[in-house]
């Protein structure tokens, strides 16, 4: 308990930065992802190229990428740049195809009363398709966040500051308090992010019933 | 699906060509900035990735920061080979260093063994802008240490005891032990020991000390101020033929950041500390005390904080 | 830093800890914790799916389960049991189990969702041509179950192979050596030359699934399997696609 009491400052900066780790590659990702899933979702031939991709990048093991990505990027390999770069990527790759499917599973029925309203092109799809196809994004929103949190603490090996450094203090020093408060604390950061996602869902989709979503 | 796997096999052997081939020049382990150090009047402090050159870099960092001076704190950065680099490329400014262990890292051919042969030999081996300050009378030396059980079994004092029987042994230690002259190397050329497999564990930490009272390798690294040594009834090997030479605590500066003041305050810091300061102060950590406030203890001890 | 170079020199592939070794090693540690992970994850899937039972609350859990950050729960764990096992064991026993916690819930979704995706129609028509519950569970509901029960099983290797890179931090043997050891002599090379083999054998060994795939599952289900567009499947399929560490 001492040592937690001695390290508050310590433990503060290195949750910010595993937040900012973990946060600006998922919103990044997303960004990215719609276009990219709104393309595949229209092209057929696209839709096999795009998620093909994204599947085999997805398949990269994140050490392997945060090793690989500074000869690539011309970095250095403590740069957190890395870190976010390659999260970016597994976000992205995760939720291409979730969008893409997202998009898809909006009813024909909702697509045809939207044109017939007279919703054109990008009205329709900002309107009405995606916002229908949200509640499939959200759930592949918190896989993606829930698994960067995780994903970050790995970056210990190779020292980059984040929650995973008190994994190696702790193993260190042979101390119980900072491996556990590093895991208890990026069980938290999971625990808000999702409940964040879940929120916006809530949100941005005011016309489903009050039920619990799983 | 054919299309997708060919599609997928091009992309793939693409990316992993480009790694291989290097993109963008540099080596990614190497510390980025200048020879002149970090920019502006900052003083840069890094340190090993163990506890001991931590509390080191702590009472650095907080002596010179009592003094005015603004300082940067950039801890465990790695082993000798990656924060030597960062010091020659400027990414830090200072760091503190093991005079015997860096002269043989630096000339693996070195014979001196006392702590002045060392320091003299060190000052003219030193890489072009790094200088060295006044080494402190504290030393904390790489030891060769076997189980009491292992030094009955094999009439173990010293390390030449153990040519005979090295073949037999486990030998455990960090992972550039593998290529250093202070390492597998030294004891293979210097002492003639052969041992039976060698162990990629840690720098005299946990894994280590484990792995030796474990019985999973007969043999260890381990640190001098290591306090585990006494608690686990191990027996640290005599270096009779002075491989590991004198490694006495010496603040290592590029020498653009030199001045009086950090000279002064540096080596006020270095006149105080003693070996059993370090034994005392890993002993406090062990226990789970912050590292900064164990090295603010001990500045207010000797009397150098708030000067 | 020389890639390249690492790769063609011919002291790497040699030696107790040359590319074929750790490559070898890395691949004996994945497969004991995925038959681990079978044992466990299969049987349980098998009884949630045909009793119906339990799903929300084993859903639940391997959705916390992704949240897992592996290197820390590999930490903790070798330190609670160092004190009392001893040899090998003491390194190999946090590995095999932070690897099991990871590759069970891929599976074990893949089980009992493929064995609630059997055709209702089928299962109605065997139990009406006189199969006994043990008969109707290995003779249609586990048969129509296997093309998501191989895609836990691949994720869940991706899983193990990715993260079995850890077990060097206790200094066992495998492809995150050449990284481990690569940073501490700063050798790029050898960091990268880890990093490559590791993504490697993960694309490698995905191809290898779709082809298995492609040969134990039924051709009749091949068809309909392949794209699922409802929501509800989406998140199935999503909760199988689970980043690996």
């Amino acid at each position: 308990m001492n040592w937690l009491s001695s390290n508050v400052d310590r433990i503060i900066s290195l949750s910010i930065s595993h937040t900012w780790l973990t946060l600006v590659p998922t919103v990044i990702g997303l960004l990215l992802a719609l276009p990219l899933g709104w393309w595949a979702h229209r092209s057929g031939r696209g839709y096999a190229a795009i998620v093909g991709t994204a599947g085999l990048l997805y398949t990269i093991p994140s050490l392997a990428l945060f090793i690989i990505l500074p000869v690539i990027l011309g970095t250095k390999i403590l740069d957190p740049l890395n870190i976010v770069v390659a999260l970016t990527l597994y976000t992205l790759a995760l939720l291409v195809r979730v969008v893409a499917d997202g998009l898809g599973s909006v009813p024909h029925d909702t697509v045809a009363a939207a044109e017939a309203m007279g919703y054109r092109g990008w009205q329709r799809l900002l309107l009405v398709e995606l916002p229908v196809a949200v509640p499939v994004i959200a759930a592949g929103l918190r896989v993606a966040v829930v698994s960067n949190v995780s994903i970050v603490t790995m970056a210990a090996l190779l020292g980059i500051p984040q929650l995973g450094s008190l994994f190696t203090q702790g193993f260190q020093l042979r101390l119980y308090v900072p491996l556990i408060t590093g895991v208890v604390l990026c069980a938290v950061l999971a625990i808000i992010f999702d409940g964040l996602i879940i929120w916006l869902n809530k949100l941005l989709t005011p016309w489903r019933p009050r039920t619990v979503t799983s | 699906m054919k299309k997708r796997s060919i599609l997928s096999i091009v992309a793939a052997t693409a990316v992993l060509a480009l790694s291989a081939c290097g993109g963008g020049g540099g080596d990614p382990l190497s510390g980025g900035g200048s020879d002149k150090g970090s920019a502006g009047s900052q003083i840069i402090i890094g340190s090993a990735d163990f506890t001991e050159s931590q509390l080191v870099a702590s009472i650095y960092s907080q002596a010179l920061q009592a003094k005015g001076v603004s300082v940067k704190e950039q801890f465990n950065i790695g082993s000798r080979e990656v924060y030597l680099q960062a010091l020659k490329d400027g990414s830090i400014d200072l760091v503190p260093e093991y005079s015997g262990a860096l002269l043989s890292y630096l000339d693996p051919k070195s014979t001196a063994a006392t702590k002045d042969a060392v320091t003299a030999e060190l000052k003219s081996k030193l890489p072009a802008g790094i200088a060295m300050l006044t080494p402190s009378a504290a030393e904390d030396k790489d030891v060769l240490a076997v189980t009491q059980a292992t030094a009955d079994k094999y009439k173990l004092k010293t390390i030449s005891d153990l040519t005979l029987v090295a073949g037999e042994l486990v030998l455990g230690g960090p992972a550039e032990w593998k290529t250093r002259q202070q390492g597998v190397v030294g004891l293979r050329d210097v002492y003639g020991l052969h041992f039976k497999d060698f162990v990629s564990l840690d720098a005299g930490g946990t894994l280590t000390m484990t792995a030796l009272t474990n019985g999973q390798i007969q043999a260890g690294d381990l640190f001098s101020t290591d306090p585990g040594l006494k608690a686990n009834h191990l027996v640290a090997l005599e270096d009779n033929k002075n491989l590991f030479a004198a490694e006495n605590v010496v603040p290592l500066i590029k020498a653009g950041k030199q001045n009086d003041t950090v000279t002064k305050t540096l080596d006020a810091v270095s006149a105080k500390l003693t070996t059993d300061d370090l034994i005392s102060m890993n002993a406090e950590a062990a226990t789970g005390a912050n590292l900064s406030d164990i090295a603010k203890k001990w500045l207010a001890r000797a009397g150098i904080s708030g000067q | 830093m020389n890639i390249v170079g690492w790769f063609t020199d011919p002291a790497n592939w040699s030696g107790s800890g040359g590319i074929p070794v750790q490559i070898g090693y890395h691949l004996l540690y994945s497969a004991i914790a995925l038959l681990a992970a079978l044992v466990i994850a299969v049987p349980l899937g098998i009884l949630i799916g045909s009793t119906g039972r339990g799903e929300a609350v084993v859903a639940g859990f391997a959705n916390a389960l992704r949240a897992l950050p592996s290197l820390g729960l590999l930490v903790l764990l070798f330190l609670i049991i160092s004190p009392v096992v001893a040899g090998k064991l003491v390194y190999i026993l946090p590995t095999v189990v932070v690897l099991v916690l990871l590759a069970v819930p891929p599976i074990l979704t893949g089980t009992y969702a493929g064995i609630q995706s059997a055709d209702p129609h089928a299962v109605d028509a065997a139990r009406g041509m006189g199969f006994t519950r043990s008969q109707i569970l290995m003779r249609v509901q586990l048969p129509c179950a296997l093309p998501l029960m191989v895609s836990g099983v691949r994720s869940s290797t991706l899983q193990i192979v990715s993260t079995a890179t850890i077990a060097a931090y206790l200094g066992l043997q495998g492809l995150g050596r050449f990284i481990l050891d690569g940073r501490a002599t700063a050798s790029f090379s050898e960091m990268a030359g880890g990093a490559i083999l590791v993504a490697l054998l993960a694309i490698v060994l995905e191809f290898t699934f779709a082809w298995i795939g492609r040969l134990i599952v039924s051709p009749g289900l091949r068809r309909t399997a392949i794209k699922s567009t409802s929501p509800l499947e989406t998140s199935v399929t999503t909760v199988t696609l689970e980043k690996s560490p």
